[in-house]
This record gives C-alpha cells, sequence and structure tokens, in this order.
C-alpha cells in the first residue's frame, strides 16, 4: 500500500461557513488521505506555515466570503517564498467563473463550485500528482476543468 | 537528496524537519540514517524528562490544555515539540487531523519558532505507529527541540502505546466522568504521573480530583499530583506548567511501560513482516486457519 497524501484543507480569512470545507475533508478522508483541518478565520501566513509544518503534498482553500481574489494569491505567493513550490494547490467556495483565470495564473489547480460532486475532487487529486510540475509555484499550465 | 534535506533540517529549516519527519514516518529513510547525520540524541539531565505523554479520553480538553501548557513553555524560553497522534480509519486508512484547530500558540508570532506541531496518523499498514513516533521523537530531539509532548487520544491501545514511550505520563480528566468507583477501575491512571483534571470551571471537577486522589493514595508507591485545571478560563495552566516541568517520574508504571514497549518492538516485526500480507491473503482464502498463520507468525517473530 502506498503512504496517504497529506491534504490541509483551510479556511482563509473572515469567513464562518464551514460546512463545505468539512464535506471536502470528510470525503478525502473517507478516500484514504490524512488531512489536516486548520479551522475558522486562518490568516495566509498561517495556512503557509501549516503546510510547510505538517509536510502536506496538497492545500485546498475553501472561500465563502467574496474575499478569494485577495486570500487565495496572497497564500500564493507566501507558499513560493517558503520554497513550498512543489505543493499542489485547489480551492472551492463561492468563487465566480470570471474570478478564475486570474487564480490559475497564480498557480491553483482546480476550483470547485457549488455542486460539485466530491469524487471529483478525488479524480483531481489522482490526477495531479500524475502531471509534471503542478505545484503552486512550478512551471505546467495545466488547470483541471470542473463541472461546477 | 535524503542527505539534502537532512544537512538543511540541522540548519533549522522547518520544512526540511517535516520532511525527514515524513521520511522517518513512510520507512524511507531509517533513524539511524538520520541520526548520522543530524547527530546523537542528548542525554537528559539527570533526572529531566525529554518526552512528556498527555493522553485522556476524547473531549476532556486535552488540546486546548496543551495549547496553555506550550504558551507558558515557550515564554519561558524553552522550545518544544509537538507530535499529536490520531487514529487512522481501519477501514479506509484515511485520517481527519485536527488537533491545529485548538492551538493558538503555534499562531503566536512571538512564539511560534518555539513550538513545533506535527500530526501523526495512527495508519494501518505501514508498521507499529508507536515505534515510528519513537523515532520522530528521537529525530526530534537531536535537532535541538528540548521537550517533545506526545498527545494522543487515551482510546485504543497503538494511542496507550505511544504514551507509554514517553518519560512522563499525563492524564487528562474532567468533571463529570462517573462517580469514584470510574477512579478505581484499572486502566491508564495507574500509568499517570500526574492527573490535571480539566474544566474545573464545572461542578464536580473537586469532587473528581479528590476521588482520584484518593484511590492513589490507596495504591503503593508515590502519589501523583493532582492538579485542577480549567483550559477555557486560563486558570491553573501556568501553575501546572511548573509542576509538569519538574516532574519526577512516580515509579509506579515503570514495569507496565517496558511492557507496552516490549509488545510494540514484537508488533512491530510482526508487522513489517514480508510474510504478514501473504498470511492475511491466505487467510482469507481459506487455505490455512488461524492457528496454522499464528504458528507461522510465531516462527517468524523468533527470527
Amino acid at each position: 500500500m502506498s503512504e496517504p497524501w497529506r491534504i490541509v484543507v483551510a479556511k482563509p480569512g473572515l469567513d464562518g461557513h464551514d460546512r463545505g470545507a468539512k464535506v471536502v475533508a470528510r470525503a478525502l478522508r473517507d478516500a484514504g488521505n490524512e488531512v489536516i483541518y486548520t479551522g475558522l478565520r486562518r490568516s495566509a501566513q498561517q495556512i503557509v506555515d501549516t503546510v510547510r509544518d505538517e509536510d502536506a503534498r496538497f492545500l485546498g482553500l475553501s472561500s465563502l466570503s467574496g474575499a478569494h481574489q485577495h486570500l487565495f494569491p496572497r497564500v500564493c505567493d507566501l507558499l513560493k517564498q517558503e520554497g513550498l513550490n512543489d505543493v499542489i494547490v485547489f480551492g472551492g467556495g463561492i468563487i465566480p467563473v470570471d474570478d478564475r483565470d486570474a487564480l490559475f495564473a497564480c498557480g491553483i489547480r482546480a476550483i470547485f463550485g457549488p455542486g460539485t460532486p466530491t469524487s471529483e475532487i478525488l479524480q483531481f487529486i489522482e490526477e495531479a500528482v500524475q502531471v509534471e510540475n503542478s505545484g503552486v509555484g512550478e512551471a505546467s499550465d495545466w488547470y483541471w476543468t470542473s463541472s461546477a | 537528496m535524503t542527505a539534502e534535506f537532512l544537512t538543511e533540517a540541522k540548519t533549522g529549516d522547518r520544512r526540511s524537519l517535516a520532511r525527514t519527519l515524513s521520511a522517518i514516518e513512510n520507512r524511507t529513510l531509517r533513524l539511524d540514517e538520520a541520526l548520522a547525520v543530524l547527530g546523537p540524541v542528548p542525554i537528559p539531565e539527570d533526572g529531566n524528562w525529554q518526552t512528556l505523554a498527555i493522553t485522556g479520553a476524547p473531549g476532556v480538553g486535552k488540546s486546548c490544555l496543551l495549547d496553555g501548557l506550550l504558551t507558558s513553555w515557550a515564554k519561558q524560553g524553552l522550545r518544544v515539540a509537538v507530535l499529536a497522534v490520531d487514529p487512522s480509519s481501519p477501514r479506509t486508512g484515511g485520517a481527519l487531523l485536527g488537533d491545529r484547530v485548538r492551538m493558538t500558540v503555534v499562531d503566536d508570532k512571538a512564539l511560534n519558532q518555539q513550538i513545533y506541531l506535527r500530526s501523526v496518523a495512527t495508519r494501518k499498514a505501514s508498521g507499529s505507529v508507536p515505534v515510528i513516533v519513537e523515532d520522530m521523537t528521537k529525530v526530534l530531539l537531536s535537532l535541538g527541540w528540548e521537550k517533545v509532548v506526545i498527545e494522543t487520544v487515551g482510546a485504543g491501545q497503538s494511542e496507550v502505546r505511544c504514551a507509554a514511550l514517553a518519560d512522563r505520563i499525563v492524564v487528562v480528566e474532567g468533571p463529570a466522568r462517573g462517580d469514584g468507583i470510574q477512579a478505581e477501575k484499572a486502566g491508564l491512571l495507574e500509568l499517570a504521573d500526574a492527573v490535571l483534571v480539566n474544566k474545573s470551571d464545572l461542578p464536580g471537577a473537586e469532587l473528581h480530583a479528590d476521588e482520584i486522589r484518593e484511590s492513589f493514595e490507596l495504591g503503593i508507591g508515590s502519589t501523583p499530583p493532582v492538579a485542577l485545571t480549567s483550559a477555557l478560563h486560563g486558570t491553573g495552566i501556568d501553575e501546572a506548567a511548573t509542576v509538569l516541568l519538574a516532574l519526577p517520574s512516580s515509579g509506579r508504571s515503570v514495569r507496565a511501560r517496558w511492557r507496552e514497549r516490549l509488545l510494540a518492538f514484537h508488533e512491530r516485526k510482526i508487522l513489517e513482516s514480508p510474510k504478514l500480507d501473504d498470511l492475511l491473503h491466505q487467510l482469507a482464502k481459506g487455505s490455512i486457519d488461524l492457528d496454522e498463520a499464528i504458528s507461522l507468525i510465531g516462527a517468524f517473530a523468533d527470527e
């Protein structure tokens, strides 16, 4: 058996809605991964510290507050600054389709909107580790096209 | 490549430290290989502990309480690493590691350089967890972390065994955890070098602490300290931190702990044997029965 992936699921910023993050965390856990949940209202630096100290392979960011255009790129920048370039970042929540290209440009490899089946997130995880240079600070311009 | 993150870890780089621990956890790096680069585990000063286990039933407030203790120790200038052990699902192997949610000290910019927190899942197939935790502990000590705290849910055998690895065991209790007879039952409390009754703001905490004290006094040997704390209100935390830092071994559980450690190594031998999967497969097929499997396991455990 291969070792489970370590995945941090994080709620950046002032956003008290974590049902979605918990559902995703649970789905990832049930698929055999080790999920580290940060809890609510974390700063970008706190999230990056957690990814570093827990040696996570993936980081999932959830935002329903509308501040994703500020918070997600900030997290990505800090990850790169800390040399955590190979961490694969994905996001979800209320994130309009028009906003997504800018996030993909920061190195985020998937954005999942409301209604995405959790199985799709698991497929993304499987595929993302196969893609070369899919880390947040790596060269690939690949991203997952989500159904919602 | 291995040597690269090891040498980086030696310079204090947190990411390389995290990678080293992963490599130990995943069994891609052996402890002796790591220590060859990192240097030996320092020998503790006479009577001082290097590793402390915090254990207790789910929901008694271990993580919140530990957060308070860590804050207190970090303010005194100590460098403390925490291995927070949570169970993996025996069905899927997955785990939800939620101890960070309650840890505020890792977010305190003035203190978080002195605290390292790592979540550890018990996993199912990669060998005996307690032994891995012991290896991870040694890596942390050799890298200059002065104290390593192992936080476990005192619920399963492997978690109790993790606790038994530590130099000192602290059991966290809460009020309203049953009547006096519960304190008399055999179990985790027998291993304790100290007991903290948390949630002291709730009714029944004093009474419960008294019951535990009484129970200890009926036993032989020195009585472990029993202190009241309220992680919620921060009462009793600094006092508890001081008591724990100078905590002597109660000497009550030395034999029980050696037993746990021996069992852990025995279990590791079985779990890491290449024959294990094969035997399980044959059992599932029905080509051997349990007695045969046991004798086969016995055969290689003695090798």
